[in-house]
């Protein structure tokens, strides 16, 4: 089907339906599969993570359902929101990523901005720290800011709207020109999770704090959805794993357990949930159309972390992660043949960008 | 001591540029030789070091980035005789002029003659540039057109992808290295990284293997092959 089709299509199949949209850099997938799962009754949605228009046709088109939750790409935010007109946008963050086909985060968050701006039929369900973001929602005529943990800000350095310095302290980040942090949030995540005054106590069977703040927003986008927060939360909290994600996988004798990481902010989140136990680790790069084809950003993940560990390098960018290990004083082991890996009795746990997961996902087999 | 100084990482930093610092710092090192990296953030002071390193940017970060450079000793150091490695948008700020969103002729910083305009079409992929016996590998993503005065010497000649122009990359000066390749260009050119050392410490370096050269003849001989294949006749 073209392309040039599809937003007719998507306008006519959208048509009296709930629609919830989810873009962002990172947990775009994972999030959409918490309201998915958190709405608690037959949803159609695009699980399979084609996040354009025509993936969203497919999805519509394959169920009557009249509750839709689909996962946007970044990019295309300015041709699918008029197209479906969404209830509930639920907006994660902005970061590097494939560079070579996206260019530049600010750029994005300017067109999201475009499409915000003055919409009235739609709340934006955004995150309050991020600045580009904030940058985007804004001006939207009902924002929902839901302060919950960043860590990644480095792309966010130059104030969008100044363009000089932002400066971040405390929780907090404002700029000289007065754009800063909102005040008002309907959704806080620190001690515990609070949604629109209810606590609510995550138990996620999914790893790491980044899932955290994912099921933070998705929590927050099914509240202007008259879900029952308490069930959804129970249905969140079970969630195991999203299109293979986080799953355990067995391979030739080895068990692991797979982890997407895309782009600098990705893989810092998911170095975080390594266990220090000197365990090794296998890491998968390509650098195809899909992935991006240029993996400069090696340079920006903290692989200094990995000190301590034994990391295999796997892909077809292995001899660029090899270098990126070797200057980083890594130990590292450049895997040309998979025949001669040694045995292992513990999980390993493989991190792999996005065609080499998909690669892992399709040789292992379930545990 | 060899001091390398990255120039404003959180601003001109888009695409791992730190590479350069880490790689350089590494080299030294793995020879025995005393180096250290100085990160220079925004509102710091210009420090004194043996070579600045200036990485790429979108454009209002370059364009504060030119802004501050300007009112910063950089300009006086470099003049005084320190060298510089500058990549992508780094290479614009070091000239007469830049194009950035709203203003097509933005004020650099006029270490050399070079006027970067806006070109019909962004650059995008692997960039292969031959300078006598030596060819670097790297990446281009920008969407500049750079036209040198007659006096200035370009980084080299482009094999594959745009450079300057199609036709030749970035510039050379007795003591600046300037080139479209972005980010960690010294990483995928480890020979690249060992000019500099050696031309900034003013001697000969003993060889250093390390897995960057398997990397360095996998990335040159695949580009050199995609550049063939895609060869109009």
């Amino acid at each position: 089907m073209g392309l040039a089709m599809a937003p007719r299509l998507l306008d006519d199949l959208a048509r009296a339906r709930t629609v919830v949209l989810v873009s962002g850099t990172n947990g775009k997938t994972t999030t959409t599969a918490m309201i998915a799962a958190g709405w608690g009754r037959d949803v159609a949605t695009n699980q399979t993570g084609s996040n354009m228009p025509a993936g969203h046709v497919a999805a519509l088109a394959a169920s009557q359902s009249s509750s839709v939750v689909l996962e946007v790409d970044e990019g295309w935010m300015t041709n699918v929101v008029p197209a479906t007109k969404p209830r509930v946008i639920t907006l994660l963050n902005l970061s590097r990523d494939q560079l070579d086909r996206s260019n530049e985060v600010r750029q994005i968050s300017e067109r999201w901005r475009s499409v915000l701006t003055g919409n009235d039929g739609v709340t934006v369900v955004a995150n309050a720290n991020d600045p580009l973001v904030v940058y985007a929602a804004e001006l939207a005529s009902n924002v929902a800011w839901c302060d919950i943990p960043t860590p990644w800000n480095t792309d966010a350095v130059s104030c969008p709207r100044c363009t000089l310095p932002l400066r971040f302290n405390n929780n907090s980040w404002w700029s000289e020109c007065g754009f800063s942090k909102p005040l008002k949030m309907v959704t806080t995540l620190h001690e515990e999770l609070v949604v629109r005054g209810t606590s609510l106590p995550l138990d996620l069977r999914l790893p790491g704090a980044f899932n955290e703040a994912n099921a933070a927003m998705a929590l927050t986008a099914l509240s202007y959805l008259n879900v029952d927060l308490t069930e959804a939360l129970a249905r969140v909290n079970a969630l195991e794993s999203v299109a293979g994600r986080f799953s355990l996988r067995r391979w030739r004798g080895h068990q692991l357990r797979l982890l997407l990481a895309k782009n600098p902010a990705g893989f810092t989140a998911m170095l975080n949930t390594l266990r220090a136990d000197g365990g090794d680790v296998w890491v998968a790069i390509n650098a195809r159309v899909a992935d991006g084809r240029d993996p400069s950003w090696l340079y920006d993940v903290p692989f200094e972390r990995l000190r301590g560990h034994r990391v295999y390098c796997f892909g077809d960018r292995r001899l660029d992660l090899a270098t990126r290990l070797d200057y980083a004083g890594v130990d590292y082991v450049v895997v040309h043949d998979e025949a001669l890996l040694p045995p292992s009795n513990d999980v390993i746990n493989v991190l792999a960008n996005y065609t080499a997961f998909q690669d892992w996902r399709e040789k292992s087999g379930p545990c | 001591m060899l001091t390398i100084a990255l120039i404003y990482p959180e601003i001109l930093g888009t695409y791992g540029d730190g590479g350069n610092a880490l790689v350089l710092v590494e080299r030294a090192r793995r020879r025995g030789i005393d180096a250290d990296v100085m990160s220079v953030g925004i509102g710091d002071e210009m420090p004194d070091a043996s070579i600045y390193l200036l990485g790429g940017g979108e454009d209002g970060p370059q364009r504060l980035g030119a802004d501050l450079l300007r009112e910063s000793t950089f300009v006086s150091r470099v003049r005084d005789g320190k060298y510089v490695l500058a990549v992508c948008a780094g290479l614009q700020l070091l000239g007469t002029s830049f194009a950035v969103e709203g203003d097509d002729e933005y004020e650099g910083l006029g270490l050399v003659r070079a006027v970067t305009r806006r070109g019909l079409t962004r650059a995008v992929g692997e960039l292969l540039v031959r300078r006598d016996h030596d060819v670097l590998v790297g990446f281009e993503n920008h969407g500049g057109r750079t036209e040198l005065s007659a006096e200035l010497e370009p980084f080299g000649v482009v094999e594959r992808g745009r450079g300057n122009d199609g036709v030749v990359d970035g510039f050379r000066t007795s003591k600046i290295w300037a080139t479209y390749a972005h980010g960690p260009v010294l990483a995928m050119n480890p020979w690249f990284a060992d000019e500099i050392l050696s031309t900034v410490l003013g001697r000969e370096l003993e060889a250093l293997g390390t897995v960057a050269d398997d990397l360095y003849a996998e990335r040159r001989a695949a580009v050199l092959h995609s550049a063939a294949s895609s060869r109009r006749p």
